[in-house]
């Protein structure tokens, strides 16, 4: 179980988050919703320890994240980036074997192609792709070759920072159905970011929707129709009228 | 007097940042040699970045000291001729070269060649997230992309000198010998009787020093690039110039150290 409590963040004179609370269930996938800008990023780096909190804690099964083994703590996460942050100089297969290729979960090198073979193949790409660079692929092949580097080494929790931006909507509906079932199979706990609804209905068993640096609402996934957040409300239906300004 | 109050603050506003910047590139370069000591050691990428510093800058770094070379003989040729002293022509290439020209003009073509490409590449792997990627694999970027490259540089870039005055001697000499009429053999001779050991050593060791300034610089400049193509291009711009004018400075005080009465 991840929880947050009144985690702040500025950047000069921009205050991202002004005191987020939040608690992410072991073996559930969230859901953060909100604007661009908000801060969705910057929470879930900060959970990660790639951007330090200005103050609040982040506890990981009640133990602050700070503290302790960050090569242990790191292992547990596998992370899809927003555009896939694929290592250009290495080809696929290196790229999905990464982790296991080094550190604690080193294995040899034709077993850790092997199972990036096998990581490229549950995504739906076939062995062909494992020799290739990542420049030699799509948008969407990209997209699941980082899924394919996030579940390599099977971590407990897997985050997705905006998995369907910039893909097609045929492409967008594969990769939230893949990442359903991953997260089903792999019994993971999973915390997404985006924008995409489609995917927020695919992915979420719960929902939270961060505005002005806060949790403005969260709850299942089912009861975010019929919540009277006008806030809520009026992002899940794209209205450009309503208490979120449009212009920001 | 709100004028003179504010050109000062202005100037001290500067003076501090650049304290801050130099503050901040001697903590980097600690941090990169503390990891020498630290394994994991990636073996692999140091290997690739010597090929891609030592190897690869090879043709451009022996260029430049071809042509360094031949120039030299000729303007000590006809410097030389004016008190009749033309024959040290071989002996004040040899000494030009492996102690000034060869480290310093070696240095600037691998800081604008190499601190260029490892502040473009490390800084787009800073815009499109592969350095955060790296951190989440539980991969120190600094032991990673910075130890690698900067330790590379340092071992390649004395050898790329001593090639380099190899060359920039045989420049001199074919221009000694097809333009000045000299006996091949004498200016062969010339050049190693006045030639000593430390003159090779002092410029490699000054390479050396100049290699790692180039890497740091590349390396500093690429993981503190802004965001875009603007920042990228901000941060290859620095890393050449900064370099560039350290290796310049450094020059001078190493010389200063090894050759001062």
């Amino acid at each position: 179980m991840i929880t947050l409590t009144d985690v702040r963040k500025s950047f000069g004179g921009n205050h991202v988050l002004r005191g987020v609370d939040l608690v992410l269930e072991g073996g559930s996938s969230m859901v953060i919703i909100g604007g661009s800008g908000t801060g969705k990023s910057i929470l879930l780096k900060s959970i990660l320890g790639l951007v330090r909190p200005d103050s609040g804690t982040i506890t990981l099964d009640g133990k602050d994240v700070t503290r302790g083994d960050r090569d242990a703590f790191l292992a547990r996460f596998g992370m899809l980036f927003q555009g896939a942050a694929l290592f250009d100089s290495l080809p696929v297969w290196q790229n999905v074997a990464f982790r296991l290729q080094r550190g604690a979960a080193k294995r040899p090198a034709k077993e850790a192609r092997e199972i990036a073979i096998e990581k490229l193949r549950r995504v739906g790409l076939t062995p062909d792709a494992a020799d290739k660079f990542p420049v030699e692929l799509s948008g969407g092949m990209q997209k699941r070759v980082g899924l394919a580097r996030a579940i390599a080494a099977e971590p407990e929790i897997i985050f997705f920072d905006e998995p369907t931006t910039g893909l097609d909507p045929i492409m967008s509906g594969v990769i939230n159905d893949l990442i359903r079932e991953i997260v089903v199979e792999m019994g993971a706990t999973a915390m997404t970011i985006t924008h995409d609804m489609s995917s927020v209905r695919a992915i979420a068993d719960n929902v939270a929707m961060l505005h002005d640096g806060v949790i403005q609402w969260t709850g299942p996934v089912g009861d975010m129709d019929a919540s009277d957040d006008p806030y809520l409300d009026q992002f899940i239906h794209g209205r450009a009228e309503g208490p979120i300004e449009a212009v920001r | 007097m709100s004028f003179v109050s504010g050109l000062l603050a202005a100037i001290g506003r500067q003076l501090f940042a650049v304290l801050a910047g130099i503050g901040r590139v001697t903590l980097y370069a600690a941090r990169t040699v503390s990891h020498l000591i630290r394994p994991p050691f990636y073996m692999r990428e140091f290997g690739h970045a010597l090929v891609q510093i030592g190897w690869l800058s090879l043709p451009v770094v022996g260029l430049t000291a071809l042509f360094t070379g031949g120039a030299l003989a000729l303007q000590i040729y006809a410097g030389g001729a004016r008190f009749n002293a033309e024959t040290v022509v071989p002996s004040i290439v040899a000494i030009g070269l492996t102690r000034e020209l060869g480290p310093v003009l070696g240095g600037l073509m691998v800081a604008a060649r190499v601190a260029s490409s490892i502040a473009a590449e490390i800084g787009t792997m800073k815009v499109t997230e592969q350095i955060d990627a790296l951190t989440t694999l539980s991969t120190n970027p600094m032991k990673y992309l910075t130890l690698p490259r900067v330790l590379a540089a340092t071992l390649a870039v004395p050898l790329l000198v001593g090639v380099g005055d190899v060359i920039g001697i045989m420049g001199g000499f074919l221009v000694g010998v097809g333009r000045l009429d000299f006996n091949a053999a004498t200016y062969l001779h010339n050049t190693l009787d006045f030639l000593e050991v430390w003159d090779v050593l002092s410029g490699m060791v000054k390479g050396s020093v100049f290699g790692f300034i180039v890497a740091l610089m590349g390396c500093y400049y690429g993981m503190n690039s802004g965001r875009g193509a603007q920042g990228v291009g901000r941060a290859t711009k620095a890393a050449v110039v900064t370099s560039s004018v350290l290796i310049l400075a450094s020059n001078y005080i190493l010389t200063e150290v090894f050759f001062s009465a």
